[in-house]
């Protein structure tokens, strides 16, 4: 083992299962650090154009939370890149602020269907509702399944409050109306989809599914669109 | 291994039991996964098999079939793998038996929870993370166990240089906790849901660091120790060049973790880092082709044997297909193809090309070199074998040549312009619909390598229940 014309790393690293996974760790770590810390120093609220991203509210989050629980993100992308094909058919590209609340981030990977990252305010309400019903009423030769039990199923509200209450702590600002009666809010954002949609002749509760998952739907992307057309200036 | 008649045999100093548990585990969740896999590419082509019913669509099952391929399916093939030839090559049992069953008993826990628990719905959302954080706690320390036993057997072993395949087992026992913890540090909200400490594009930058590595160190560097061990103990040759694995070695390790970017290329995460993403994907070329040269190489003089070896064949298959893949990627990490290619099902071809052609090849001649040796048998049917060889291949060259076809039609489509600079396909279904043929193809891809899974198993078990050697015929081996 000690002759000369051993290399040296046969030496004094190989038959070392200490330093050898030490130096594993070093070498895995680096690239790491590089990358991610820098991350956690990027303001969200100095972007460029002052665009004001507000926090989901609580029945967006809980229509947040049934877009995951159905897996919508494994066919649904929420990222529009900055190429002409993608602004035509989608709208403005995604800037990096209009994350800022997503806890998990849902960019997706795959686009079975198309992105949404512009959809919010794209249809009526009661699109939606047809559209999870039977996707094919609305979109013919659409793969998706059907969804019917979402506008069957409700919302629990102690439920909402567990995760409104979990995002306050880590970090987005709730109001104490938000974080202490929930019911309350949400009903009042409810209602209004309820009558928007009862206005095409669909009845449903304010704490069904659908309502809250149309409500994150027709949220989504729309701040920085609304803030931009405001301001009457020149959509990048 | 039948008590008396082999009490002499060194084998007797090492727990093949353990390996024997992971062998089935391996089988059977194999065929789970690639069950999972074959219906969602049914969902794809012919939606009526959603059923109607939440528990099985598309978007709750896909979770199931990547976790189940990935982390069951290639989970117990690495550890059956990894107890094999760990205690061989320390020539010392493992440290502790009871950690090993620990670790057997605590890993299926964990799966069955996955099984029951994704299509509930009950998942975190990011891809090969998606188990919700109590699971995520049962995975840690489960792994962690492993890593302890494996820690304490080096430290006892009985030979004093480590071998090239203990350095990639290594390398995945350390590597998998620190991605696996820190990308799931999250606070519950409730007993099933949590929201990540990260938000937005940092929280996607820490995901695809550990999805990318996932790829890297769990279907990467432990299946290379695995070639490392088994495929110079199949072809009877030694491994081409030290000095190839100790480079490759510490550029794959230290390059890999670079690569994760490469997933949110045009994304709204900084350019910088999307181009470092970049820069380290076609890096990974290097000490990618250096594993395949020093696997395919290591074969020299033992060429003749991928005529007639059912285990060389599959071996040489995944070693090229881990050159191919390892290609592949790298070039769509080049923003340009990037462009084209994200998104699309070309990337699932990606995927399949690396999965089932480099991880599910390799794991096959793994099982078809070691269930004849674990059990002492001759292994039942060589031209059954074979045969899962051959519908094995033209399996996977339909999956990948289908999802090209389909990627490249779904890119090309969506970004056509017409001659005013408008979509040429605005409407989004006109689209989907020239996908139905690429899916019904892949999907008879998908069966045929699924068929060739039913009749390894068939194989397998045959050769473990045919009858006990005699122990004259034992001697005479």
């Amino acid at each position: 083992m000690s002759d000369d014309n051993t290399p040296w790393h046969r030496q004094h690293l190989e038959p070392r299962a200490g330093l050898f996974a030490i130096l594993t760790t070093v070498c895995i770590s680096v690239g790491g650090l590089v990358e991610i810390v820098p991350m956690f120093t990027i303001d969200s609220s100095d972007a460029p154009d002052r665009v004001t991203i507000e926090p989901y509210t609580p029945l967006e989050v809980a229509g947040r939370d049934i877009y995951i629980r159905e897996g919508c993100y494994v066919c649904h992308s929420q990222m529009v890149r900055p190429f002409r094909d993608e602004t035509l058919r989608y709208g403005l590209w995604s800037r990096s602020e209009e994350y800022m609340w997503d806890r998990p981030f849902l960019l997706g990977s795959r686009r079975i269907g198309p992105d949404l990252h512009r959809v919010g305010g794209k249809y009526p309400d009661a699109w939606h509702y047809e559209h999870m019903f039977d996707p094919r009423s609305t979109s013919p030769g659409s793969v998706m399944p059907p969804y019917p039990w979402l506008s069957r199923w409700k919302i629990d509200v102690d439920d909402v409050n567990a995760s409104v209450v979990a995002l306050n702590r880590l970090g987005t600002p709730y109001s104490s109306e938000d974080l202490t009666a929930t019911a309350t809010v949400l009903q009042a954002q409810g209602s209004e989809i309820v009558e928007r949609m009862s206005a095409s002749g669909i009845e449903v509760t304010w704490d069904t599914e659908i309502v809250a998952l149309t409500a994150y739907l027709q949220r989504l992307g729309r701040d920085r669109t609304t803030t931009l057309a405001d301001a009457d200036g020149e959509i990048p | 291994m039948s008590t008396a008649a082999a009490a002499a045999s060194p084998v007797e100093l090492y727990d093949d039991e353990i390996t024997k548990k992971f062998v089935w585990a391996t089988l059977a969740f194999a065929i789970v996964g690639m069950t999972v896999g074959v219906w969602i590419a049914l969902e794809l082509a012919w939606w009526p098999a959603n059923l109607g019913i939440p528990y099985t669509t598309f978007g709750r099952l896909r979770p199931l079939h990547t976790n189940a391929v990935i982390f069951a399916f290639g989970g117990n093939i690495v550890f059956a793998g990894m107890y094999y030839s760990i205690q061989r090559l320390l020539k010392v049992r493992m440290y502790s038996d009871g950690l090993s069953n620990f670790h057997f008993w605590g890993w299926q826990a964990i799966i069955v929870s996955a099984a029951i628990s994704l299509p509930l719905g009950l998942t975190q959302s990011h891809e090969y993370a998606e188990l919700i954080w109590p699971i995520d706690i049962a995975i840690a320390v489960v792994f962690l166990s492993f890593g302890f036993n494996v820690a304490m057997t080096i430290a006892r072993r009985r030979v004093q240089h480590l071998y090239v395949a203990i350095w990639f087992y290594l390398s995945f026992l350390i590597t998998i906790p620190v991605l696996h913890v820190f990308n799931n540090l999250s606070l519950p909200a409730t007993l099933t849901r949590s929201y990540p400490v990260y938000a937005g594009m940092t929280d996607a930058l820490v995901q695809w660091w550990y999805g990318h590595n996932a790829v890297g160190f769990f279907l990467t560097t432990p299946f290379l120790g695995l070639m490392y061990y088994f495929l110079p103990r199949a072809a009877e040759r030694p491994v081409y060049s030290y000095r190839l694995s100790i480079i490759h070695f510490w550029a794959l390790v230290f390059l890999y973790i670079w690569a994760g970017p490469h997933h949110l290329l045009y994304s709204s995460l900084p350019d910088w880092a999307q181009t470092l993403g970049m820069i380290f994907s076609i890096m990974l070329i290097a000490p990618s082709w250096g594993g395949m040269l020093n696997g395919l190489l290591t074969l020299r003089g033992a060429w003749d044997r991928i005529r007639t070896d059912p285990v060389i064949k599959f071996m040489v298959v995944a070693v090229s297909f881990y050159g191919m893949s390892t290609f592949e990627g790298p070039m769509m990490s080049i923003r340009a193809i990037n462009g084209l290619s994200h998104y699309t099902n070309w990337v699932i071809g990606h995927v399949h090309s690396g999965a089932l052609g480099w991880n599910g090849m390799i794991s096959f001649g793994i099982l078809y070199w070691l269930v004849p040796r674990l059990w002492d048998r001759e292994l039942y049917s060589e031209p059954l074998a074979t045969l899962h060889f051959w519908i094995a291949t033209i399996g996977i060259v339909l999956y990948t040549v289908t999802m090209w076809g389909a990627g490249l039609t779904e890119g090309l489509m969506w970004r056509a312009l017409d001659e005013g600079g408008q979509l040429q396909n605005p409407v989004f279904m006109d689209i989907v619909n020239q996908l139905a043929p690429f899916y019904w193809l892949r999907l008879v891809g998908g069966l045929l390598y699924l068929s060739g899974v039913l009749l390894m198993a068939y194989n397998l078990i045959r050769t473990t229940s045919a009858p006990a050697p005699t122990a004259t015929a034992a001697a005479a081996k």
